[in-house]
């Protein structure tokens, strides 16, 4: 902290740094720039991975919370910017430090109307063009008379506007997209292989694609602001609907969170069955995967064997939880019901029924010609861009970043247990594929040790019924399916959350598509998107 | 827990057994079958529903399951589901629908050949589900399509949805195709004039 404090302070005399942890320091406006370029750059602190990014309304102020991690020493800091002007908020923009910021202010700008100064597209993200207001905003109209449902269909624009200083002045200009000589081919959101309503728009140039703009929001729900409406009990069931796929391990990061606020110790034996079921959401999420990227590069068999695994999977779960997809397992300070006598045995089963058709896996797709010819050397994403991307997950790991959650912050059991963090260093769509399946086998690896060994005790501790949650900010975040899921809360002492932000693993992912694609073919495009994996409502949540 | 007032309006399970008339068939040996041309077409059409592959959110995972090798809707004769709305016969409309994809939806269903059916899959496509309320969430898919058969639950069990769309096989059956549900849709209410 002392380091972070010299470089800061020799920068921005006047910033401010918390006493304790978190440690945050909140930074001027003017030198917030040359503040994050210093802890990115300087050796002795290397914060080279923004984690998340929250916009924030603070009443009388806006502003955003920046959470950055070194990924050499696992260091954390928090920096926090804010603007007193409510009619046209400035801050600047970091989208040239970490690629990642791109999307992430762009989102900022959506929900609190901050424009960044500096930043080459600050087009909405999530919503329409043509909405009305900012919706996080505390002093938003939600009626309907505002934002009624627009049944035409929304303009397609190929310029967007920037924001630039020059001499102390801000001055509008305006960027295209695409030119008009340039071919434009439109994906989605209607399509199947964009696995939901995620929409491309593609510049090719014959069969080659030059650029790919994203476009988002088809499913955005407006889940954190419904949060700040619902006691903490009941933001639990929004957790689960964002990314399905890991529906086990938001609401473990969320309950983690809260408890952690509460100061509230877990039995362990609820530790064991959330880390068991956190393994099984796993198991049923790679599966899937394995189905449909295998489906979408044409093997449609192959979705049919991963089905036929995976209802095993979700059985198990079923029978303990209740639920096939959306579980509502997790409570605060546990889990809602002890579980099923049947668990143990139908776990031990299954370690001991899926090893070979694994091996019929890699028979029939693995190592077919064809299959490898379009995946490998495809789409190639060195470690580097990953991290500043923020691409964490199997899809960070298969270019050679050890970004594994339960590895670096071990939550749960995961540190009773022995696993492998899977490595591999060649980043393309072949290799993530790889991480995946060997993902499977170290998940059976990991069930296997704790399933004979789960101890007695209660499945729950008795909380309060109204839930206050001291004052504060809080940040937790677990290893999800597609990577570090994270929930970050600031509370008032109120039996809801002021804001509560979600670090989506999927925004990372769909903001480096352009990066993966450009300078392929548009067949390698549904190969590319395939093997990140992404799952959109968790994207637009 | 008994739950008094509840008045059923679906298909009793019996009905699905009902083959007394084709039994009748069999024993007398019949091989010449005298209908109207209308009961052909509509067990036909019945038997043969596509549906379009969309999905927005949680409920497509179900609504794949269903379509793969443990459920298997193949079995009544769903089995090929299209990407083009030009393709399709029958709109799951599986997951949430924004205010975003309001228009895009309305493009599709516009899109399909008539006749065409809307079956709402989920609570979020009949009424917002768990995301009523929401800035950004339309308050049931009915708002801008005709929906023919909702099928509730968060998502719906597979076994749920299989019923439903065995509801609206009922449901075609029971038609009368000519002069009616090929033309059901006038032109004015369509939104696709492209």
């Amino acid at each position: 902290m002392n380091k972070i404090k010299d470089i800061v302070s020799r920068i921005a005399p006047e910033a401010v740094f918390s006493e304790s942890a978190p440690w945050t320091v909140t930074v001027p406006t003017a030198q917030f720039h040359a503040v994050a370029q210093a802890l990115r750059d300087d050796p002795q602190t290397q914060f080279d991975f923004l984690l998340c990014m929250t916009g924030m309304d603070w009443g009388e102020t806006l502003g955003v919370v920046y959470h950055l991690r070194s990924t050499a020493s696992g260091c954390e800091v928090v920096l926090r910017i804010e603007t007193a002007d409510r009619e046209n908020p400035q801050l600047p923009s970091v989208s040239d430090l970490w690629e990642t910021a791109n999307l992430n202010e762009r989102e900022v700008f959506d929900f609190f109307g901050i424009r960044f100064i500096g930043h080459p597209d600050m087009r909405r993200l999530f919503l329409r063009n043509d909405w009305v207001g900012y919706p996080l905003r505390k002093d938003y109209d939600a009626s309907a008379e505002v934002n009624p449902v627009r049944m035409e269909n929304e303009e397609t624009v190929d310029v967007t506007p920037s924001y630039e200083e020059h001499d102390g002045k801000v001055e509008q200009e305006e960027r295209v997209l695409f030119d008009d000589q340039e071919y434009v081919v439109n994906i989605g959101p209607q399509h199947p292989a964009t696995h939901g309503v995620l929409r491309f728009r593609t510049s090719i140039e014959g069969e080659t694609i030059k650029k790919v703009d994203v476009h988002c929001g088809y499913i955005h729900r407006g889940i954190e602001k419904m949060c700040e409406g619902l006691s903490y009990p009941q933001t639990l069931a929004l957790t689960d609907r964002l990314d399905y796929l890991s529906a086990h391990q938001n609401r473990h990061a969320l309950c983690m969170c809260i408890e952690k606020a509460l100061g509230i110790e877990v039995p362990e034996r609820v530790q064991y069955i959330r880390t068991i079921m956190d393994e099984l959401n796993r198991l049923s999420s790679h599966l899937l995967f394995w189905s449909t990227l295998c489906m979408d590069l044409g093997a449609l068999t192959a979705f049919f064997y991963g089905f036929r695994d995976r209802e095993k999977v979700l059985d198990m779960m079923e029978e303990t939880t209740g639920g096939r997809l959306i579980q509502n397992y997790n409570v605060i300070g546990g889990v809602m019901a002890d579980i099923h006598p049947n668990l143990v045995q139908r776990i031990k089963e299954f370690i001991h029924y899926l090893p070979p058709m694994l091996r019929e896996y890699d028979e029939v797709f693995t190592g077919n010609v064809i299959a490898r010819q379009r995946m490998q050397g495809i789409g190639v994403l060195s470690k580097e861009t990953a991290i500043s991307y923020g691409v964490t997950g199997p899809s960070g790991r298969a270019s050679g970043w050890s970004c594994d959650v339960r590895k670096l912050k071990p939550y749960g059991v995961y540190d009773k247990v022995e696993f492998d963090e899977v490595l591999r260093t060649g980043g393309d769509t072949y290799d993530r594929y790889l991480v995946r399946v060997e993902e499977i086998r170290q998940s059976l690896r990991i069930l296997e040790q704790l399933v004979d060994n789960i101890p007695a005790g209660d499945y729950c501790v008795k909380t309060k019924p109204i839930i206050r949650l001291p004052e504060g900010n809080y940040f937790s975040s677990v290893e999800a399916s597609r990577g570090e899921f994270g929930v970050y809360i600031e509370s008032r002492g109120d039996k809801m959350p002021y804001r509560m932000k979600f670090r989506s693993p999927g925004l990372p992912l769909v903001s480096v598509v352009d990066t993966l694609a450009s300078g392929s073919k548009i067949a390698d495009l549904i190969a590319i998107g395939g093997s990140l994996d992404y799952v959109v409502p968790d994207i637009d949540r | 827990m008994e739950i008094k007032g509840v008045n059923i309006k679906s298909m009793k399970y019996d009905a699905f057994n009902d083959t007394e008339y084709i039994d009748q068939l069999r024993e007398a040996g019949v091989n010449v079958m005298v209908g109207k041309l209308d009961q052909l077409i509509n067990w036909g059409r019945s038997n043969s529903l596509w549906p379009l592959t969309f999905a927005t959110s949680c409920c497509g995972i179900e609504f794949m399951a269903v379509g793969a090798a443990r459920y298997d809707f193949a079995r009544f004769g769903f089995e090929v589901t299209r990407a083009s709305p030009r393709q399709a016969d029958v709109i799951i409309v599986a997951g949430t629908i924004v205010h975003k994809m309001a228009p895009v939806l309305r493009r599709l269903y516009d899109q399909m050949a008539e006749p065409k059916y809307v079956i709402a899959m989920g609570g979020c496509a009949i009424s917002g589900g768990p995301f009523k309320g929401s800035y950004h969430v339309l308050e049931g898919v009915d708002k801008i399509l005709p929906v023919d058969v909702y099928v509730p639950g968060c998502p719906p069990r597979p076994e749920a949805l299989l019923y439903g769309m065995m509801q609206l096989q009922r449901k075609v059956k029971a038609e009368h195709y000519f002069g009616e549900v090929n033309r059901k849709q006038k032109k004015e209410e369509s939104t696709d004039h492209e």
